[in-house]
């Protein structure tokens, strides 16, 4: 079983998709099925991880007599579709299957009674079968593919409370967002197809001549992820999206997102990995887009009294950090010296953010979704003294709030002070803007904090309680990752944070076996 | 276990931050235990508003949307701009992508 286990990460979940339909009659019996298989998959990726994490990449060839067999006799290029599983792959892999389970549990309870449970539950995992597909594979059509897979299935389910205008209108523009960027996206796959003849990630690092024309595929490939990671300014669908979908979709949505940021950094540090002459010059695009996506995010997270919306702006603000540590790291990559004074930390603090903002993200997002599911309403105005009634919510939410302004001895703050300290070396003014980012975003989560759980309570929610168990389920298995993970801040990095750097910088690794 | 992280400029250590937090959350509480004995609750504790009734406290509590007025008030200038972008047009979205985009493919083929 260990040998198929890529192939299984893939169909376990597939299986669920198609199955879960057939509980149309028993709405809660689909949800019982569809988070046994979410639990499932989550086990058979974290085997997968920990397979890769000891034993180095995996490289899964669909169709072949054995797995590894990825070039048959006689041939010289890769012919199929090909998994190519390194650290990057199942840090990302893990984020995925995480997250769905917990959006899965939260959503138990908190989309009784809704009608069409069946479809919204296939579409849940062929949105994780989306993320985890662009992850591990090692083939850009596949990767296309599953990026497609993804944008309509989050699409749909942006769009499933459709008896609100406002969630049809969000499901529409981000389906049009992911159509005409995915579209890019099939252009420069095309471009590179007829230069190369092979659409094999690892093959085309190693042959790609970086003429004019690839560097348009380049381009187009760049913009198109940064596009779909909600970088500014070409953010405008996160949060017309993340206000609308269901809290329980939140999770897997922002993995998603990220998925797309993963694809932004293969493409930067693998596929492109050796156009020394321009490198520094992509790694300044992205610094410079996370600067304007962090500052941007955060001032507009200020104004708005939308609960969620809000946490969507800052949703937005946070993926500026992934993408400065990130284009910090990309920056002097060709540099030894700078690279291994800050670089390398900087990239460590990037990617480490991910999965840090995933699951800080994805509580206060479950938090917003609960004051929802209590109030009815999302508007701050109408909220207030709500922490006397649903006192664990309220401490979940402290928790996300304090980890997502970089607050010790919380996550956020062990990669954010990565960030901080190296992208000062490279420029203290990027320090400076990162760090003002984030006071802001303590001051807006004072906002939400003041205006919904504290002051005097509302009439009108004077009957209200705490939220059902597998919601409070969810969001306190989150909380207290939030602690483990600002504790503990060295066990993550050592053990998938750092592999997943050297995954991204250690380009042969991943080009190798490439005749 | 190793606590200690190490970062370009230094290191971080979580857990004597939280040794700290434990140490003045007790000082606090003594603090706050201490309190001050000769504290009155009930008709004398009431807020005296020049014999006026006091106000309904849903009328009178901060909303969401007047908090930071004083903030957003000095950035109107900024803001005007910032939420003039955000038109919640999807035309707008692809063209703002396209104006990036073709930017980005420009920087990288070194025309600017």
């Amino acid at each position: 079983m260990i040998e198929n286990l890529p192939a299984l990460v893939i169909a376990v979940p597939l299986l669920g998709a198609f199955t879960a339909p057939l509980f149309r009659k028993k709405p809660q019996g689909a949800a019982v099925w569809v988070n046994i298989i979410a639990l499932v998959t989550l086990g058979l990726v974290l085997l997968l991880a920990r397979e890769v994490l000891s034993s180095g990449t995996i490289l899964y060839t669909f169709g072949a007599k054995e797995p590894g067999f990825t070039l048959p006799s006689g041939y010289r290029l890769p012919v199929r579709i090909i998994f190519e599983i390194d650290a990057m792959g199942a840090f990302m892999a893990i984020s995925a299957a995480l997250m769905t389970f917990m959006g899965a549990l939260y959503s138990y309870s908190h989309l009784k009674g809704e009608s069409g449970l069946e479809k919204y539950y296939a579409l849940l995992l062929l949105l994780e079968v989306g993320i985890l597909g662009m992850v591990l594979t090692g083939d850009l059509f596949n990767l296309f593919v599953f990026l497609e897979i993804t944008g309509i299935a989050g699409s749909a389910l942006v769009g499933f409370r459709n008896y609100r205008g406002e969630a049809s209108e969000a499901g529409i523009k981000y389906l049009m967002v992911s159509s005409v960027a995915s579209l890019m996206v099939l252009l420069s796959i095309g471009i590179l197809y007829a230069q190369y003849d092979n659409l094999n990630l690892a093959y085309l690092a190693k042959h790609v001549s970086f003429n004019m024309v690839d560097m348009i595929a380049f381009g187009l490939l760049f913009s198109s992820f940064a596009v779909k990671c909600g970088a500014v300014p070409m953010h405008y669908w996160v949060p017309d999206a993340y206000t609308e979908v269901p809290a329980g979709v939140n999770p897997p949505l922002l993995v998603s997102t990220y998925a797309s940021l993963y694809a932004l950094f293969r493409v930067s540090f693998t596929l492109f990995a050796n156009i020394s002459w321009t490198l520094e010059r992509v790694g300044w695009v992205m610094v410079i887009l996370g600067i304007l996506t962090m500052f941007i995010g955060v001032t507009m997270a200020l104004v708005q009294h939308d609960v969620k919306r809000l946490m969507s702006y800052h949703a937005i603000s946070q993926t500026g950090y992934m993408l400065l540590g990130v284009g910090v790291g990309l920056t002097v990559l060709h540099d030894p010296t700078k690279f291994q004074e800050f670089g390398r930390a900087a990239m460590a603090g990037g990617i480490f953010h991910i999965i840090n903002h995933i699951i800080y993200k994805g509580l206060l997002l479950m938090t917003g979704g609960a004051l929802f599911y209590v109030t009815g309403t999302r508007n701050l105005d109408k909220m207030g003294g709500l922490a006397r009634k649903m006192p664990y919510t309220a401490v979940a939410f402290i928790v996300g709030a304090a980890a997502i302004s970089g607050l010790p001895p919380f996550n956020g703050f062990a990669s954010k002070i990565l960030i901080y300290e190296a992208s000062y070396r490279l420029n203290p003014l990027l320090a400076i803007f990162a760090m003002v980012t984030s006071i802001l975003t303590l001051a807006s989560f004072v906002k939400v904090f003041a205006s919904a759980f504290l002051g005097p309570p509302v009439k009108e929610y004077e009957n209200v309680g705490e939220v059902p168990r597998p919601m409070l389920a969810s969001m306190l298995t989150l909380a207290a990752l939030c602690i483990l993970f600002g504790l503990f801040p060295n066990v993550v990095l050592d053990k998938l944070v750092y592999p997943a750097v050297n995954a991204l910088v250690k380009f042969t690794t991943y080009t190798g076996w490439v005749p | 276990m190793n606590f200690t992280l190490n970062t370009p400029a230094g290191y971080w250590n979580p857990l004597l931050w939280v040794i700290f937090l434990i140490i003045f959350a007790v000082v606090g509480y003594i603090i706050y235990s201490r309190g001050n004995p000769g504290h009155k609750t009930g008709e004398q504790a009431k807020p005296y508003l020049s014999g006026n009734e006091e106000p309904d406290v849903e009328e009178i509590r901060v909303r969401a949307s007047d908090i930071y007025w004083g903030f957003l008030e000095a950035l109107k200038g900024y803001y005007k701009v910032l939420l003039a972008m955000h038109t919640g047009d999807i035309r707008d979205y692809v063209y703002w992508y396209i104006g990036v985009g073709t930017i980005i493919i420009l920087i990288f083929l070194g025309g600017l």
